[in-house]
């Protein structure tokens, strides 16, 4: 297991974990709300730099997990601290790390009560959220992913609209359900192998009925998360509820956690399980690319049309990942950074429209172009990055999506068309509306335009949104060598083995 | 690609992106300037000749058969930001810098002396416009000309909804619908299907061979082509032109920008484009795609024509006349023959002209005598004769009559429709030509000597302001001159067909 590993230097990973705890730890002590914010925004800057070595030594002709430790924890379970990135995960600990100070500065007035709190939460967030794209060892990871529950739930729970209450408790209930299996058959694994080391369980001979029952534990709860439609009731309700930090952050970040355990797990563990059910999962990808869509249009609460776009875009991703090919998974890979960036920009900005007219409805903020034009330019580019205009961000994901599925099987790209299509109408219909209206817009006049907080909070998402639309070679050098390895191993398993089939059931 | 790379030289060249870049910074400054008009015009005027300028230099390389390009961003192995000029590029290029100067003039004139609000944004979203026209016209692939064409239908919605009323927002909803719609149902994927089967979106450098290997599909690239076909909904072909009289909300230059330039026009051009340089005269033929189109737009132009016979507003006539008289561009490119390839690319040209004094002309009569119906226009004429004159010469350029520049597309094709051995094709042509004359015909007769409507003024009328008059009449001279000597854009086509 140690040829998976490479030790270097000074430990970067375990600082991106622990300095937001550290942090979160002083804060409860010390903190007072008038330096929390202050403190806050330094220790996710910091955070934010410290991603910068991380990427910068990464060796992305290597396939390894990188930047490796490994620390003995429970020796009598087997239980370490292994933590480690690749291809897959890196770019995810990057977005991490460069939303979070958006977070906190876009809470800067948002925020008025418990200011301290709040910011342990974010802290909190960052750490676990962090955690769980770095863990290497599963029990690890599996305390990342429900500690994460923690913070989020206080975010909507305390900080959240007239509904809070009801929306918290549903995500709670909803991600915490779909986690019991996945711990069930974390354990199962374990008692397989003797080890909790993820790669150590990765291509392993598994029975069969054993691996469709672990991919369908997995599947539960990655389902959930992302959330793949029909498991996506929790999050409008939690999405709109939620203060903009946790929008934010559910949006960007913890949506990406359900597609990342697809591709982290699903994929190498239970390989033959995932050809198996390929074929209905693009098709729920289908129905969730178009049912998203479909709601998205039909919304007036703009929170609640950005969600529904979420499970939208979030199908073009499980789309690209089931259809196990390089343009597929790339294009997944691509889309899971460009719905960060840009959906959670979108809540950003819908949370600056909130901030001013304490709306979220969307005839209560028509025509505000005329009053609000560094608003409006920001907002139009997020919105056209939204639907895959070219030249943006979600093109090139969307496109090599659909690259990959017209190679897999052209009726399943041209079944996703629509929901292409439904992207540019709400989101057009939506920048429509709020840039210019109608013919009896209410009064904007008194609102004011963006300020330079608010302004350096969406400018380098908008770096981000052209940067990966125009080159995104940069980005694709990371994850292509492990993306490759994952299809050559899946190829070479597939040709290996007489292929998984449903006949011993029947 | 080395084979075709011998066949014609290649050549990179940094004033490509210089070219498309000055609308775009031209835009930025008109919206820098908001609060001193005429400064903003004067930019938004030497924008458009330096524009022209960048153009025209051009010209001696590609004399010489060198095809210029650029490569801006690249993307992805096989797609990349990279433009190309050639012969094709410059038949576009040329008509759309050469019209924005004048359209500039046009435009000031109408605004003000209509007292139109938002000229700022309005001139900021003309340049914007011209800028995705310019990018258009110098993609080297598809992806390139995706990316423009689709900021042309974004930037062109403030034009359209300039009003600000329930009439032109529901006009620009149509018209975003139209054409965002059809991109995103049909282009997009049209894009992957193409990148997946070629692994490149490069246009191929003659029209013959196509980018599709001997061995793809059949029937995939019938259906790819019906996308494309349709997909390009600006090009106005039928059903899917409803945007386009819907879009007369606007102000009237912006009607003459949108039916001669910038949208109608990037829509033909994108559609050749795609036939001659993704598909190939070669596939088309195999595939036997070439004559269908003909009829398929064939109907377009018939129809087309009626519904503009009964319209009595003059500018949703004139609408109705674009959509037909695009589709003889089409046509005339899916007849396949090198002499209907060449009508069918300098009707390109030579319609834009035109086009654009008859709305220019439509323009100068709201302005002056508030008047939109053709049949209170009787005795107008008499009243306003520069103008009347111009919307003749140009009528007559649509009708296919010489010396006037729309006879030599005319000529063109009715010779490859026989080259073809078309005659539902020729017979489509002349019934088009009636029709033209049927429904152009009666706005000049009833100008010059219809009796004026009960109870007008005499007096009260007079010509538009010079700087709408000017610039009419420059268009309708430049409409003449090239049909006289149409050598000047002919050998632009000639670079195409070969």
């Amino acid at each position: 297991m140690n040829q998976l590993l490479i030790n270097s230097g000074f430990p970067w990973l375990n600082l991106l974990v622990g300095l937001p705890l550290a942090g979160a730890l002083i804060l409860l002590v010390f903190g007072k709300d008038t330096i929390s914010r202050q403190l806050t925004l330094i220790i996710t800057l910091v955070n934010a730099l410290c991603t910068l070595p991380v990427l910068h030594g990464f060796d992305s002709s290597n396939t390894a997990f990188q930047f490796a430790h490994i620390y003995t924890w429970i020796p009598q379970l087997h239980i370490n601290y292994t933590v480690g990135v690749d291809g897959i995960s890196i770019l995810l600990v990057a977005l991490t790390t460069l939303v979070m100070p958006l977070c906190v500065l876009a809470s800067w007035t948002y925020i008025n009560k418990r200011i301290t709190a709040f910011m342990v939460c974010l802290l909190v967030m960052e750490s676990a959220m962090i955690g769980v794209f770095i863990a290497l060892d599963f029990v690890l990871f599996y305390i990342f992913w429900e500690f994460m529950l923690i913070p989020m739930y206080l975010l909507i729970a305390i900080w959240g609209g007239p509904r809070k209450s009801y929306a918290s408790i549903k995500f709670f209930l909803y991600t915490l359900a779909g986690s019991v299996l996945l711990l069930v058959a974390i354990i199962a694994l374990y008692l397989h192998n003797g080890t909790f080391f993820i790669p150590a369980m990765m291509w392993r001979e598994y029975g069969q009925l054993f691996q469709l029952l672990i991919f369908l534990a997995f599947f539960l709860a990655f389902a959930i998360k992302v959330p793949m439609f029909p498991f996506h009731t929790w999050l409008p309700a939690a999405h709109v509820e939620a203060p903009t930090a946790g929008s934010v952050l559910l949006a960007s970040i913890l949506l990406k956690m359900g597609t990342y355990g697809f591709l982290r797990f699903c994929l190498p563990i239970t390989p033959d399980a995932s050809m198996l059910l390929a074929t209905p999962l693009l098709w729920l990808s289908i129905a969730g690319i178009i049912y998203g869509g479909c709601t998205a249009l039909a919304q007036q609460d703009m929170k609640k049309l950005i969600a529904y776009s979420s499970v939208g875009h979030m199908g073009f991703v499980t789309l690209g990942i089931f259809v196990f090919n390089l343009h597929g998974l790339q294009g997944a890979m691509l889309q899971m950074l460009n719905h960060g960036i840009t959906t959670g920009a979108l809540f950003l900005c819908i949370g600056m429209i909130y901030e001013r007219n304490h709306s979220r409805d969307l005839a209560k903020a028509t025509g505000l172009g005329p009053y609000m034009p560094w608003f409006a330019t920001f907002f139009t580019f997020f919105s056209l990055s939204a639907f895959a205009f070219p030249g943006t961000n979600s093109f090139i994901g969307e496109f090599l999506v659909l690259a990959g599925a017209f190679a897999h099987k052209p009726a399943l790209a041209l079944a996703a068309v629509p929901g292409a299509l439904l992207a540019a109408a709400y989101m057009l219909r939506l920048l429509q509306k709020v840039i210019w209206g109608g013919v009896n817009n209410p009064d904007q006049s008194k609102l004011s335009d963006l300020g330079l907080r608010e302004i350096l909070v969406l400018a380098p998402l908008l770096l981000f949104v052209f940067w990966i639309g125009l080159g995104p070679q940069p980005f694709l050098d990371y994850m292509n060598p492990t993306l490759n390895e994952l299809l050559q191993k899946l190829h070479e398993w597939q040709q290996g083995q007489q292929g998984m089939s449903l006949n011993w059931i029947f | 690609m080395n084979e075709l790379q011998t066949a014609t030289t290649i050549m990179e060249h940094s004033f490509l992106p210089i070219a498309v870049l000055i609308p775009l910074v031209g835009s930025l400054v008109v919206m820098l300037l908001k609060n001193n008009p005429n400064l903003r015009e004067f930019t938004s005027f030497s924008a458009s000749i330096l524009l022209f300028a960048v153009v025209c230099s051009f010209i001696p390389a590609l004399k010489k058969g060198v095809t210029l390009v650029y490569p801006v961003f690249h993307l992805l192995p096989g797609l990349s930001i990279t433009l190309r000029a050639d012969g094709f590029s410059m038949i576009f290029a040329l008509v759309a810098s050469s019209l924005w100067m004048i359209a500039v003039f046009y435009s000031m004139g109408y605004m003000r002396a209509h007292n139109e609000p938002k000229q700022t944004r309005f001139n900021a979203c003309f340049a914007l416009a011209i800028f995705g026209a310019i990018g258009v016209a110098f993609s080297d692939n598809l992806f390139t000309l995706y990316l423009f064409y689709e900021i042309v239908s974004i930037c062109t919605y403030p034009l359209v909804a300039h009003h600000q009323d329930g009439e032109s927002y529901e006009g620009a909803r149509k018209y975003i619908i139209y054409l965002a719609g059809t991109a995103k149902l049909l282009l997009l994927p049209a894009l992957a299907l193409i990148y997946v089967l070629t692994g490149s979106l490069d246009f191929s450098h003659n029209i013959s061979q196509g980018v599709f290997s001997a061995n793809a599909p059949g029937w995939m690239v019938v259906m790819l082509y019906i996308f494309c076909l349709l997909g390009f909904a600006k090009n106005g072909i039928m059903p899917l032109h409803h945007w386009l009289p819907g879009a007369m909300v606007a102000p009237t230059p912006v009607s003459a920008l949108l039916h001669a330039v910038a949208v109608v026009k990037v829509g033909v051009f994108s559609t050749t484009r795609v036939m001659l340089y993704i598909f190939g005269v070669d596939t088309m033929q195999q595939l036997n795609l070439g004559i269908p189109t003909a009829y398929f737009v064939g109907c377009t132009i018939i129809l087309a024509s009626v519904i503009a016979l009964s319209k009595d507003n003059l500018k949703a006539r004139l609408a109705y006349s674009t959509v037909s008289q695009l589709s003889y561009i089409i046509m005339g490119v899916a007849l396949l023959t090198p002499h209907a390839i060449a009508g069918g690319l300098i009707h390109i040209v030579n319609h834009a002209f035109a086009k654009i004094t008859l709305f220019f002309c439509a323009g100068a009569i709201f302005i002056a005598a508030h008047k939109k119906d053709i049949s209170e226009m009787g005795g107008l004429g008499r009243t306003m004769p520069f103008t009347f004159g111009a919307f003749a010469v140009a009528a007559l350029s649509m009708i296919g009559a010489p010396p006037v520049a729309g006879f030599v597309s005319k000529w063109y094709l009715l010779v490859g429709s026989m080259e073809a051995h078309q005659i539902g094709i020729l017979l489509i042509l002349i019934a088009s030509t009636v029709l033209n004359a049927g429904y152009f015909v009666p706005v000049v007769y009833r100008g010059f000597f219809g009796k004026p409507p009960v109870g007008a003024l005499e007096g009260g009328i007079r010509e538009a302001p010079l700087s709408m008059l000017v610039p009419l009449l420059l268009a309708v001279a430049v409409s003449v001159l090239i049909g006289i000597y149409p050598n000047f854009m002919m050998q632009f086509v000639n670079m195409v067909t070969g």
